[in-house]
């Protein structure tokens, strides 16, 4: 793990070349590029319908993009079983209504992608997975059932079960939308340790506080493009276009 | 529990309409109860030579009790009964070991038994091994084969559907037409036309000498049949898992049958419990219609009873005891299910 004043090397990880999607006739990307260096926390934000889900989702194809190209690690992501599960298996996501398993336990959460993506044998397994839930301050729940947690709760193991795969990257999309405020800071503080710790992260979100605390850059959405991208003091003080003055003075 | 018997007693006298209503059930039921209770109890015959011994006003159990063997075990030899009861006794004892075990082992030992299950039946009941002699399944009749038929058709219904349900909504297309077309047309055909298929016109259309059991011919066909039903039953509970779990694991980089096997089935599958078991239940009853395509389950087995000369005009009696025999089992898997269900909901 390399510390927040080690040089970010110029490797460039994730890159999205001109992405185009369209739901029906709704063109809700377009020609949208962005990339991100290993180690960086990327910060998209923009009103709702801006596009900006479609695109995290775009990254580790949940949704296929019509046209253009995702670029992880120099190789190009085909839709086919074996580059999706290279590259999905080297990269998490974090979704607004968490998406934990029902039906398995916090542990068995945790320990069924390495045990059958990764082949890791169980009990290596379990131990990694009780590591990353201490990580999350959460190892004391480990063998409930996520009902019985708090939205929370619920969101930092679904960052552990992310972290159990020891991704490059972690996707964020809206990951505290769908929480009560109190809980908020609970994942939000995880995810600043995270990104302190240098991982490399893709973060939709509306909690501006982040941003400014660790982002490296800031995107800012409307409409399906890209409108600005500065490093977060730039973007906050002195946003560039009059789209952005507008919504910053709405979530701010 | 006296709240509740106190809030009995007094919503039988709450309203007008409610006094109405215990009048007239009270009424309904001293017509009724005495005289079933005299016919099935007290002018009841238990123990008679022959049907002469039983009295024309009450009912003739001792016929029951007389051909009850032959309900069970059909017209299988009798010096040979012993080897069903191992057949059947195997895999229910595996079964019942499971009750002792850890909820996760559990599920493993029932997976077992029922796998058991037609092992056990094809080596002790069929036999031609160990020692034993073959008992051709023409011989095979009575509960024994209802449940033969019962148990394997349905066991077999449940990952055929699955499979049925999965292939209707693959995104291969061909898949996707073979398994809808194969659902489809079963669902609309009488299941009786599947059994004439089955045990009449089969034989036309295989090649000379090849020759499939009987038996195995119903049994095959009924699992197809009950699977397509199966299969809706499973497609509703795909539908009904959230789109966010088709995604975690995606997103995790589970393939396609991990996902299914370890994510959504176990989920979709829950949530259709209480239809499965409603299948169940169905197709358990229906095996009664193998009667027309001559095999001796129990409901045949009874009816053939009432033509034997020493026990002439006892029909009501037998369709009293199949009934009786038929809601034991099937008032049982409801009750199973529902006790399923609640323990699901305690997550």
């Amino acid at each position: 793990m390399q510390s927040q004043e080690a040089p970010k090397t110029n490797d460039i990880l994730l890159e999205a070349r001109n992405l185009n999607k369209f739901y029906g006739t709704f063109h809700a990307l377009k020609d949208v590029s962005m990339e991100l260096k290993k180690g960086d926390i990327k910060v998209i934000c923009g009103p709702s319908g801006s596009g900006k889900s479609t695109l995290i989702r775009c990254m580790n194809f949940l949704e296929i993009p019509e046209q253009g190209d995702v670029i992880f690690k120099g190789q190009k992501v085909e839709d086919s079983t074996k580059s999706l599960r290279a590259l999905r298996s080297q990269m998490c996501m974090v979704f607004q209504s968490f998406n934990l398993y029902p039906h398995l336990t916090i542990l068995e959460n945790c320990t069924l992608a390495p045990i059958w993506v990764n082949k890791t044998p169980r009990k290596e397994a379990e131990e990694q997975a009780m590591h990353h839930l201490e990580r999350v301050k959460i190892a004391n729940q480990a063998s409930k059932y996520p009902n019985q947690l708090s939205g929370g709760q619920q969101q930092r193991v679904a960052i552990a079960r992310g972290l159990t795969m020891n991704p490059e990257v972690i996707l964020f999309d809206e990951p505290t939308s769908a929480l009560d405020p109190e809980m908020i800071k609970e994942v939000l503080d995880v995810m600043i340790s995270l990104g302190n710790s240098g991982q490399s992260m893709v973060c939709v979100t509306h909690e501006m506080g982040f941003a400014r605390e660790v982002a490296d850059s800031v995107t800012f959405m409307a409409e399906g493009q890209i409108i600005e991208t500065g490093n977060p003091d730039e973007f906050f003080t002195n946003p560039q276009t009059d789209r952005a003055k507008d919504f910053l003075s709405h979530v701010l | 529990m006296n709240g509740k018997f106190m809030s009995f007693i007094r919503g039988l006298y709450a309203s007008p309409f409610s006094i109405a209503m215990t009048l007239f059930w009270a009424y309904l039921a001293f017509l009724t109860i005495p005289t079933v209770v005299n016919w099935a109890v007290i002018n009841a015959v238990f123990v008679a030579e022959d049907g002469d011994g039983c009295s024309r006003s009450g009912a003739c159990w001792a016929f029951i009790i007389a051909r009850f063997d032959d309900f069970v075990f059909g017209r299988y030899p009798e010096a040979e009964r012993w080897r069903i009861i191992v057949a059947f006794g195997l895999p229910l004892i595996l079964a019942l070991s499971s009750l002792i075990m850890s909820q996760k082992q559990r599920g493993k030992i029932l997976f077992g038994s029922i796998l058991l299950f037609p092992i056990s039946v094809l080596l002790f009941m069929y036999g031609g091994v160990l020692g034993m002699e073959v008992v051709e399944t023409r011989l095979w009749g009575g509960f024994a084969l209802t449940l033969v038929i019962a148990i394997s058709s349905i066991a077999s219904a449940l990952p055929i559907g699955i499979l049925l349900a999965l292939g209707r909504r693959s995104h291969m297309p061909v898949i996707a037409l073979v398994s809808t077309t194969f659902i489809e047309v079963a669902r609309s055909v009488p299941m009786i036309t599947v059994l004439f298929v089955a045990s009449i016109m089969f034989p036309f259309f295989v090649p000379e000498g090849v020759e499939v059991d009987k038996l195995l011919r119903t049994i095959i066909a009924v699992s197809l049949f009950a699977g397509a039903y199966m299969a809706e039953v499973i497609r509703g509970g795909l539908q009904a898992v959230d789109t966010g779990q088709y995604e975690a694991s995606a997103a995790m980089g589970h393939g396609y049958w991990q996902s299914m096997r370890f994510i959504i089935l176990p989920q979709a599958l829950r949530i259709s419990i209480p239809a499965i078991v409603n299948l169940f239940i169905g197709f358990f009853k229906d095996t009664t219609l193998v009667l027309v395509i001559g095999l001796f389950d129990l409901l045949n087995m009874v009816l053939s009873a009432t033509s034997d000369p020493k026990w002439l005009g006892f029909e009501v009696e037998g369709y009293v005891f199949a009934a009786a025999v038929y809601f034991i089992f099937c008032f049982g898997m409801g009750h199973y299910s529902r006790h399923l269900e609640a323990k699901q909901k305690q997550r």
